[in-house]
């Protein structure tokens, strides 16, 4: 910064994102770190990381889970998104509104919504029957919850992607298939590199909530496939281990930095910016 | 003796081999018949340009070839074969687009690769191809700069060698000087007719400005509301344009209305003048173009017609002068000055006299009252607006 008294200017109206960091986040953090290293009298202690081990399970199933959601939203939004961004423009804002829709609706109610829909008695089921299908068991299935994951995050990845799409050039697709390039080259060789930006974000933002999220696995799994959001809602809300919640914690927060920080090694060699982090 | 005969007319005929054949095109966007029919021969080896306003179908007809758009009817002919429903990546013909449309994620090696690799070639051979197409277009050592770092006619030269890289049969060009600054785009155009010539492809080459068409094509293939006005060499064009439109079109010109007394009579502007023109009905009613580097200027009483200098306006070659005869405006190019108020007369010479037959654009383009159709319109209060968008823009 060349000018002093804009920069005191510009350190006056960052004050309050300052102050906001250091009460909501910073602060929080070191008591998360301080809780996670202590035993329930105070003193410093590593038990609960020791006790770590004992979630291995949870922590791979939550992981491989939330990759599994990644991955299915990443192959329905990307087409889809592309598709959005061909449309009439005001036909856009109407699409884009659609996806938008049921995030207006409160994340429970939503989970409760897909309970009613794949219970065994549920409204599936029910249209089955009348149909003279014989019933299929949906709920309380690993993929029912995978199926929560991907349609409470789903927005979260078509909606970045859109917004790459709408930027991507359409003439530079006119020049690859001039240049002989099919349909999957295209898509290959300059939709995706192009797009890439929209990519990683998408990937960011249903990847974390997901691994991380509570409370789907508890109504549609059926307490089957508990992940590493559950276990941090029972220690603090059922066993008051505060402790052992806020290892878990920090280690759910290592994982998802270690994660972004791949991610970003793949986006960094391209030069746009519009990566959300 | 009869030998070397047999090999020139082969010569001869697989340079007029016709590669591109457009039978009938019809194309209608939302209602709007963009182009109308269309008929046109493209030779194997030739420079043929499409000139015409922005609206007029040019875009539309290279879109057609390349394998962007599919026409509602008629037939697309490469080498006696029908390509409709070909898909681009299947034609041997490539582009050159408006704004170049370079990878921005690729460097300038890589972009001009592109096709190569398509083509699954051997990457040393690439790397050759590549090196022989960035000498073509002079931008050797620029393998690793990205796109983006280079300026506009250096990305120019990208896309020309990443087109070329492939070898197609014919090239496309897009108006693709149309965002660089004059003088670069006189360098290139002599560069792109260079690069014709040298590799022998034909080119079709989309432009709204004469001066390029003129100066780089061998056919002109000049266009209006998605009809063809008039396909002929740069000279045709200039000296016998088909019609009123081309003759305003391209170049200046004074069009007025005459009458065709006879054969090699025709009268105008209240005189009767000598013509080469011959085939007409006896007063016929005829469009009479008269390009203003072709009027003399004299004497008032020595003139076949006399005026007054309404306005003189110093062009660095010549004055252009404009000169009113009976309420029509003339304009003249002439090196020597003449002043505003002065009487003069106006001598034309029998072969600079063109006589056109009445079409649908006579009484259309007036005299130099205004330079522009465009000032003629903003200053007609009544002239309704139903401009259509461009869709070849």
């Amino acid at each position: 910064m060349k000018n002093k008294p804009s920069s005191k200017f510009y350190n006056g109206i960052s004050a309050p994102y300052a102050l906001w960091c250091v009460l909501f986040i910073v602060a929080p953090l070191i008591i998360v770190l301080y809780y996670a290293l202590t035993n329930s009298d105070g003193n410093f202690t590593l038990d609960n990381i020791k006790h770590l081990s004992m979630y291995g399970d949870t922590i791979a199933r939550s992981i491989y889970f939330g990759l599994i959601a990644t991955v299915i939203c990443l192959f329905i939004s990307y087409p889809l998104a592309y598709f959005i961004s061909k449309t009439k423009a005001s036909t856009q804002s109407v699409l884009i509104m659609m996806v938008m829709v049921p995030m207006w609706m409160n994340f429970l109610l939503r989970t409760y919504a897909i309970m009613v829909l794949f219970e065994d008695t549920g409204i599936i089921n029910n249209i089955l029957n009348a149909l003279g299908i014989s019933p299929v068991h949906l709920i309380n299935t690993s993929g029912a919850v995978i199926f929560g994951m991907v349609y409470n995050y789903l927005p979260f990845m078509i909606l970045p992607l859109y917004t790459a799409m709408t930027k991507l050039d359409y003439r530079l697709i006119e020049a690859a298939r001039d240049l002989g390039a099919n349909g999957f080259q295209t898509v290959k060789d300059v939709m995706i590199p192009l797009t890439k930006s929209g990519i990683i974000s998408g990937i960011t933002m249903v990847f974390v909530p997901s691994v991380s999220t509570f409370y789907i696995s508890q109504k549609l799994g059926g307490g089957k496939y508990t992940l590493i959001g559950d276990i941090i809602e029972m220690q603090f809300q059922t066993a008051y281990n505060y402790n052992l919640g806020a290892s878990i914690s920090m280690l759910l927060m290592i994982l998802i930095l270690i994660c972004l920080a791949v991610m970003n090694k793949f986006g960094e060699d391209q030069t746009e910016g519009g990566v959300v982090v | 003796m009869e030998k070397t005969e047999l090999i020139v007319k082969e010569a001869a005929n697989a340079a007029g081999k016709t590669i591109i054949k457009l039978k009938d095109i019809k194309v209608a966007f939302d209602g709007e018949q963009i182009l109308k029919d269309l008929n046109l021969e493209i030779k194997d080896g030739e420079f043929v340009t499409l000139l015409g306003p922005s609206g007029c179908g040019k875009t539309t007809t290279l879109r057609i070839i390349a394998g962007f758009l599919e026409p509602d009817s008629g037939e697309v002919i490469f080498e006696d074969k029908c390509i409709n429903g070909v898909p681009a990546h299947q034609r041997q013909v490539n582009t050159i687009f408006q704004r170049y449309a370079l990878f921005p994620h690729l460097n300038v090696y890589d972009n001009i690769a592109f096709g190569l690799r398509l083509k699954k070639m051997p990457e040393a051979e690439i790397k050759q191809k590549v090196e022989e197409m960035l000498s073509i277009v002079d931008l050797k050592g620029f393998n690793r700069r990205r796109v983006e770092s280079l300026s506009g006619g250096q990305q120019q030269r990208v896309a020309i060698a990443r087109a070329l890289a492939v070898d197609p049969r014919v090239l496309l060009l897009d108006e693709p000087l149309g965002a660089l600054d004059l003088k670069l785009r006189k360098d290139m155009q002599v560069e792109l007719k260079n690069i014709q010539q040298r590799l022998g492809i034909t080119f079709i080459y989309v432009t709204h400005d004469q001066e390029e068409a003129l100066s780089m094509s061998d056919k002109i293939v000049v266009m209006d509301h998605g009809e063809i006005q008039h396909i002929g060499t740069p000279e045709d064009i200039y000296n016998e344009p088909a019609n009123a439109f081309v003759a305003d079109f391209i170049g200046e010109s004074n069009i007025l209305d005459g009458i065709m007394k006879k054969d090699f009579k025709v009268e105008f502007s209240g005189h009767v003048f000598d013509c080469v023109d011959k085939g007409f009905n006896e007063n016929e009613l005829v469009d009479v173009v008269i390009r203003p580097e072709d009027v003399d200027v004299c004497e008032p009483e020595n003139g076949m017609i006399s005026g007054t200098v309404t306005s003189v306006i110093f062009k660095g070659v010549h004055y252009e002068i404009i000169v009113d005869v009976k309420g029509f405006k003339w304009m003249i190019q002439s090196t020597d000055i003449q002043y505003e108020g002065d009487e003069i007369g106006i001598l034309i010479k029998p072969d600079e006299i063109h006589i056109m037959k009445k079409s649908k654009y006579s009484g259309m383009f007036g005299d130099y009252s205004s330079f522009s159709d465009e000032m003629d319109y903003i200053s007609d209060a009544s002239a309704v607006f139903s401009e259509t968008d461009d869709i070849d823009e």
